[in-house]
């Protein structure tokens, strides 16, 4: 399951490294297909070069060499069980404080109604985080992962991050590890990439000093992965992040990857600032989201997926970035409620339909995939 | 024929329309790109984006075309049918000057109830007030010649009499009359367009072209509306910009669902392809938000269209982006280019009014 395998060798035609604008891109181009692997001043140059296609062509090369013109989605359904949480993190729209009158925590059984009662018809997934709810115990998020499988025997759990392990752990007196095995027993199978925000204590002091840093996440999926629970990562850029502070997170990840391999894919995540304490900062411009996702499939050679989240970037944005690294579109979701209290104006959901008619316009090949990115019969594809 | 051969084609000079359809429909949406940018940067070097301050007025929503991708146009009578009466034009114009507006963007409905007289008064009305009017669609042109018993010229003579500035280029939607027949069969036909077109550039004035895809047009009738435009370019030299985008189908009579992005930057960047003869290669992003309006900027585009003080028509369909002049200028500069201001015309314009926070 664990899939640490670097990129294959990159053969790039001689014609496109001539067609690339920006020298330091023929270079990194050169480079790659060398067998080199990008080094952080290499991956601040792909961040600031202006050749934006250049830039796309040589991650879609390597993604290409991974994954042809396949780009994948699952059918799944994502879940906040609680926005209730005392962490405070300043880019954060979603979370309440306790007590709040808008704050809320699912019970088991709610949780379970919902997931039953989902309107994707063939679920394979249940995406399920939420805030540092002090109200829950760890026996409450056992009780939700055995009441959502017992409501869909079928679906695989991805749930908590490391955040939410870090907090859960702590409470119940338990070591990560031990905290991990006891949800794994309970259904747990893989880990949502989130909470890894910019890995950068500068950047923690100032927007989530109450959570834990970048040495704590690490550690907690370097954990999951011992104990072959599957992981993703993600990045949340284009707040007060420089751009070598990117990169750098990009490396920590790659060497952790190298370490303990059960990084599965990663998510850029464009920071939204509506309704938090940033709202003065514009976010991401659209360029700027597709020369992050360019560059990390560039910098990531050792993490097979990289994904073109939908939510956050907008079913237009998420489409186009299928040309620039990205090889999967994530999923149906369903009901997302994070980047929309932040004020994404997506869908809430989309269609596997939908999903496979913004693959096939992009002029990729759908292909519906399982958590463990094993593709699946698809039902779109029985006609 | 093969991609490399088309693009060999495009080395050579100007790019016909096997090589054309060739590079559409199979080089990679980002090979279109980088062609696409290499030709912008040979037209304009600077790595400069052009953006206009410019109010978007329609004065009237009141229409007998009836087409069938437009969600704007009421009937007679109809409960929310309007045309605008002269307080209202006097107070959003008042409004585009204090935002630093140089120009208006005049078009409406064909309404059989306004007569020749009464547009002249408005242009003058506007005119008076300094700014540049850029109104009429040759379908206005068409309709108001036919009402008036005079010629599209003389109506062109006219309206430029009364301070009419240039002409906008909407209402080609795609130039082939088997797709009018079937989407707009009471406007202005291929030819009519080409000539009120033609007749502008004769009498002086600039306009541009637009083309609205994505709904009952084969990719070659896409391409056979190029190179119809390209032809008459090279007649007149009289376009300053060509402006596509994809019909949104939301709250209209016309079937399908939008086209999504690839489908948008692959048409764009084609459009620079074939109009070698096209100084200016205009992004939506009413149609396509922020994000993408901006990507195409890197697609052969070198002008972000104008921040729409008020925009009707595309909102009429369910889509609704805003933006203002100093998000415009932070999306150009953050795209790796120098932001401008200009006019109607494409020269620069030195900015009068305060960006707005």
């Amino acid at each position: 399951m664990m899939s640490t395998t670097k990129n294959p060798r990159l053969a790039l035609p001689s014609l496109l490294l001539d067609r690339l604008r920006d020298p330091a891109l023929r270079e990194i181009g050169r480079k790659l297909a060398g067998g080199g692997q990008v080094e952080p001043g290499e991956g601040v140059a792909c961040l600031e070069s202006t050749d934006l296609c250049g830039l796309g062509q040589l991650a879609l090369a390597v993604k290409r060499v991974r994954f042809g013109d396949r780009a994948f989605f699952i059918a799944n359904h994502h879940l906040n069980y609680t926005n209730i949480c005392g962490n405070g993190c300043r880019f954060c729209a979603f979370h309440r404080p306790a007590g709040s009158a808008d704050g809320y925590a699912m019970s088991p059984d709610e949780a379970a109604r919902r997931i039953a009662e989902s309107p994707v018809a063939d679920l394979r997934e249940v995406h399920l985080v939420g805030g540092c709810n002090p109200e829950l115990d760890f026996p409450y998020c056992l009780d939700l992962l055995r009441a959502i499988l017992r409501a869909r025997p079928g679906v695989k759990l991805k749930a908590f991050t490391a955040v939410e392990i870090a907090q859960m752990a702590k409470k119940a007196g338990l070591s990560h590890h031990e905290c991990l095995v006891r949800l794994k027993e309970a259904g747990l199978v893989a880990m949502p990439g989130g909470g890894a925000e910019v890995f950068s204590e500068r950047i923690r002091q100032r927007l989530f000093p109450h959570k834990i840093g970048a040495d704590e996440w690490l550690s907690i999926h370097a954990t999951a992965h011992r104990l072959g629970i599957t992981t993703n990562a993600t990045l949340l850029f284009g707040h007060i992040e420089t751009p070598a502070e990117r990169v750098e997170h990009l490396i920590r990840l790659r060497e952790q990857q190298e370490e303990s391999g059960g990084f599965q894919a990663f998510i850029a995540l464009p920071f939204h600032p509506a309704n938090t304490l940033l709202r003065d900062l514009p976010g991401p411009t659209g360029v700027d989201i597709l020369k992050t996702i360019a560059t990390a499939r560039l910098v990531l050679d050792n993490i097979p997926h990289i994904k073109a989240y939908w939510v956050m970037l907008g079913a237009k944005l998420a489409q186009t970035a299928l040309h620039f690294g990205a090889d999967d579109l994530e999923g149906t979701i369903v009901r997302e409620r994070i980047a929309h209290e932040a004020g994404a104006h997506t869908e809430a959901g989309l269609t596997v339909e939908q999903l496979v008619d913004l693959i096939r316009e992009a002029g990729c090949e759908p292909v519906e995939r399982d958590t463990f990115h094993r593709p699946v019969e698809s039902s779109h594809g029985r006609e | 024929m093969d991609v490399s051969e088309g693009i060999r084609c495009l080395e050579r000079g100007r790019l016909d329309p096997e090589p054309a359809r060739v590079l559409y429909e199979e080089a990679d949406l980002l090979t279109l790109g980088q062609l696409a940018q290499e030709a912008r940067l040979r037209w304009n070097h600077d790595p400069v984006v052009t953006y206009a301050v410019d109010r978007n007025i329609n004065y009237t929503n009141v229409c007998v075309s009836r087409c069938g991708f437009c969600a704007f146009a009421r009937p007679e009578g109809h409960p929310e049918a309007y045309v605008l009466d002269q307080e209202t034009l006097v107070r959003k114009c008042e409004e585009t000057l204090a935002l630093g507006g140089t120009q208006i963007l005049y078009q409406g409905g064909l309404n059989p109830a306004l007569g020749l007289d009464w547009h002249l008064e408005q242009v003058r009305l506007m005119r008076r007030m300094g700014l540049h009017v850029h109104g009429f669609s040759p379908p206005e042109m068409v309709f108001m010649a036919g009402q008036s018993g005079l010629t599209v010229r003389e109506v062109i003579e006219r309206l430029v009499a009364a301070g009419l500035g240039s002409i906008p280029g909407g209402g080609a939607e795609v130039l082939v009359d088997r797709v009018r027949r079937a989407v707009s069969p009471i406007k202005a036909t291929k030819d009519e367009w080409l000539e009120v077109m033609r007749t502008a550039h004769a009498v002086g004035l600039k306009t541009t072209a637009t083309m609205m895809f994505g709904h009952l047009e084969t990719p070659a009738e896409r391409l056979e509306h190029l190179f119809l435009v390209r032809r008459l370019q090279d007649e007149t030299r009289g376009f300053t910009a060509f402006i596509p985008w994809p019909y949104q189908p939301a709250k209209t009579t016309l079937p399908g669902r939008p086209a999504g992005s690839t489908t948008y930057l692959r048409l764009l960047a084609v459009s620079r392809l074939v109009l070698d003869n096209f100084p200016h290669i205009q992004a939506s992003w009413v149609t396509q938000g922020p994000h993408i309006g901006q990507v195409a900027l890197h697609f052969g585009a070198d002008d972000l269209g104008s921040t729409m003080i008020e925009e009707n028509v595309v909102a009429a369909a369910g889509v609704s982006h805003r933006l203002s002049r100093s998000e415009m200028i932070r999306l150009i500069e953050a795209a790796g280019f120098r932001a401008r201001q200009r006019n109607t015309l494409y020269e620069p314009v030195e900015s009068q009014g305060e960006a707005p926070p």
